[in-house]
């Protein structure tokens, strides 16, 4: 089929970025500490997205579908990426490590898994983790393994705007009615909690030295971030310490099961299978 | 310019958006859409209108700033370039077979 | 512009739109148990386009004065109708497959003609949603083209898919010509170009080498090839049961628009915060410029 292609307006292309099929076809194969790495980064990714996607058709407005939908597949791209780069490691597939994995072998943090609530949870949950993205991107692409580098180049990229989605929102929300003032402030107190989870030096990572970027190391900065975009909106950054078991394991985690039944129960029904 | 008050409807305000593809070219009506100001119109036009690389730069214009010419009265608006043949070079052909002219 | 010709239009178009809105459900909801994180990529990729096709034609239904607030209102009051396809369930992951595979296609056979519609907005929106979805009905596609080529238990699931969509898409080119009201005067407007009847022939014509290429077949044992009109023949459709599904009677017909309520009723404090905060942004502004 074609069209007249003097409309420059619908002219597509399919861009020149990496694809996850480019990385599961090069020759690099990550040592099993930097793919343990990769996989944290990966689950978080992953575990966001497929929150975030129960918004499509769900959003307050159509372009608000169409924009969480984007978001929710560049974070499902970041989740490919790392997932079949860590794969080289075990000659796994990124399909083998997302569906045939069960809950405790899963690295995401709390903060990604948890429900979406109402919209002004969600864009909580988005300031704060893009924030936090944001931070490590922007150190990751110096890593000085290439394809963790050249992931998260890809990756900066599409968080900015993730964060400055959120932050838009976060001000709109803050500042325009009482409701819902009150309703993202709710989101960001739930929340807070696991925030202190972001930047845990969970084992393999202090021992990667300038392959992986230090959860610790960006405390700082992210926090700074948070709460010139909390306090523009007119809101209260939360004073609570880090709940319990900030360990990634998912020992202290009840959403990560749900997420996972849902996630993985058709590749569960059909193992071996090709789809 | 007129202005837009969007708090007066409580509903969300149409906005027409142009893209430009690629250098050299100029910025073409892709379409419309709503959002509630200029920053968040802008933002969901980079969503909607760029998903598949269509886009390097984006315009967005309050659809009620625009002032469109009626198209009933096609007619009357774009008769006189008609006709006025002399102001296209292939009018001029007394020229033809010499170079660089 | 003649009113009755603006009322026929905005009808068609605004149809079309709801049609992609609700149609975000079925699949929608497959979006979470994709079966690979491939699929489960290019299924959000597809489901996020038909909001944007709604978009892009609620859009054009606007510059006919329609706001789309109104239009929103008659889909939410039930008023609207939209194709009575997407009121049957997405049961089964082949079902996404079914759906791209004879839903899309269909649309697309129903859509391509439409891109030289009359009223210009209309068919320039249709330009934009026809080059967008020729991705979808591939997809939809090669889903069932890898799932009847797996396992067994996968082979019959896209067979089984196949056999419950087949009838619905290719009622979703309306009633027979005998028995659609508006068709005539929406052909002599040119803002339909194909009689319901032409599209559907057109569209069995185009199923029946792929369905074979698929390792499928289809759920119509009056199905074959007709020498002398060049075309394939086909059995009856179930009328009644597509007219009982319009009237509102699908098997999921409530539970669509229940989504959609919610949805527009949950949404309603964000997008009043948004136009409150763009209102005050805007009083400032123009006291600063008073100043």
């Amino acid at each position: 089929m074609s069209f007249a292609s003097h409309d420059s307006a619908t002219r597509q292309s399919q861009g020149e970025a990496i694809t996850p099929e480019e990385i599961a076809s090069s020759d690099a194969v990550a040592d099993e500490a930097t793919a343990r790495y990769a996989m944290i980064l990966g689950d978080d990714a992953l575990m966001l997205s497929q929150r975030l996607s129960s918004w499509i058709s769900r959003a307050p407005e159509l372009e608000e579908d169409v924009a969480l939908a984007n978001i929710a597949l560049d974070l499902l791209g970041h989740a490919r990426f790392l997932l079949t780069y860590a794969g080289t490691a075990w000659g796994k597939t990124e399909d083998d490590l997302a569906y045939f994995r069960d809950e405790e072998e899963f690295r995401s943090c709390r903060l990604v898994e948890q429900e979406n609530g109402d919209f002004g949870r969600t864009i909580a949950r988005q300031l704060i983790f893009s924030t936090y993205q944001h931070q490590l991107y922007s150190r990751l692409v110096h890593s000085t393994d290439p394809t963790l580098a050249a992931i998260a180049d890809k990756a900066l990229k599409e968080v900015q705007y993730h964060q400055d989605h959120a932050a838009q929102w976060t001000l709109r929300l803050g500042l325009g009615t009482e409701e819902s003032s009150r309703r993202i402030q709710d989101g960001l107190d739930s929340l807070w909690s696991y925030v202190e989870e972001l930047f845990l030096d969970v084992d393999p990572i202090p021992a990667l030295g300038d392959v992986a970027v230090l959860p610790s190391s960006l405390r700082e900065d992210t926090l700074h971030r948070l709460r010139e975009a909390i306090e523009a909106a007119g809101l209260t950054v939360p004073e609570m310490s880090g709940a319990y078991g900030s360990d990634r394991t998912g020992r202290f985690s009840e959403q990560r099961g749900y997420i996972l039944a849902e996630m993985q129960v058709l590749a569960r029904q059909h193992p071996g299978a090709t789809w | 310019m007129t202005s837009i008050d969007p708090a007066d409807s409580g509903s969300w305000p149409l906005w027409e958006v142009f893209i430009r593809s690629s250098r050299g070219l100029s910025h073409v009506h892709a379409g419309s859409l709503h959002a509630p100001d200029a920053t968040m119109a802008l933002r969901n036009a980079r969503d909607l209108y760029t998903r598949r690389n269509e886009g390097t730069s984006v315009w967005v214009v309050p659809a009620e700033a625009i002032m469109a010419s009626d198209p009933d009265s096609k007619g009357g608006f774009f008769e006189s370039p008609q006709g006025k043949s002399y102001r296209h070079a292939t009018y001029y052909t007394q020229s033809e077979g010499v170079k660089h002219l | 512009m003649p009113e009755p010709y603006r009322k026929t239009l905005v009808r068609q178009v605004s149809q079309h739109a709801h049609s992609e809105i609700i149609g975000m459900q079925p699949e929608g909801n497959w979006i979470s148990r994709a079966p690979s994180l491939k699929r489960k990529a290019i299924l959000m990729a597809k489901v996020q386009d038909e909001a944007g096709h709604g978009l892009y034609l609620y859009s054009a239904a606007e510059t006919l004065g329609t706001p789309r607030d109104e239009m929103f209102d008659q889909l939410y009051t039930g008023r609207a109708k939209y194709s009575s396809i997407f009121n049957y369930p997405a049961r089964t992951w082949a079902d996404v497959g079914a759906i791209g595979w004879l839903v899309d296609g269909a649309a697309i056979t129903n859509q391509v003609p439409l891109c030289r519609a009359s009223y210009g907005p209309y068919g320039r929106a249709m330009v934009r949603v026809c080059k967008e979805e020729s991705f979808h009905q591939r997809q939809g596609w090669e889903i069932l083209y890898t799932l009847s080529h797996g396992t067994e238990e996968q082979h019959q699931m896209a067979q089984d898919a196949v056999d419950r969509f087949y009838g619905p898409a290719l009622q979703m080119f309306g009633p027979p010509d005998s028995d659609s009201p508006n068709s005539g005067q929406s052909m002599a407007w040119n803002i339909k170009r194909f009689s319901n009847d032409e599209l559907r022939q057109r569209f069995v014509d185009m199923i029946v080498p792929q369905a074979e290429a698929l390792g499928l077949t289809l759920p119509d044992p009056d199905l074959q090839w007709n020498e002398e009109r060049g075309h394939y023949d086909f059995g009856e459709l179930d009328w009644d049961e597509f007219f009982s599904v319009l009237k509102g009677n699908g098997p999921l017909s409530r539970q669509r628009l229940e989504h959609y309520r919610r949805a527009r009723d949950e949404g309603a404090w964000v997008r009043e915060a948004a136009a409150a905060y763009a209102g005050r942004q805007h009083q400032e502004q123009a006291a600063l410029a008073g100043a």
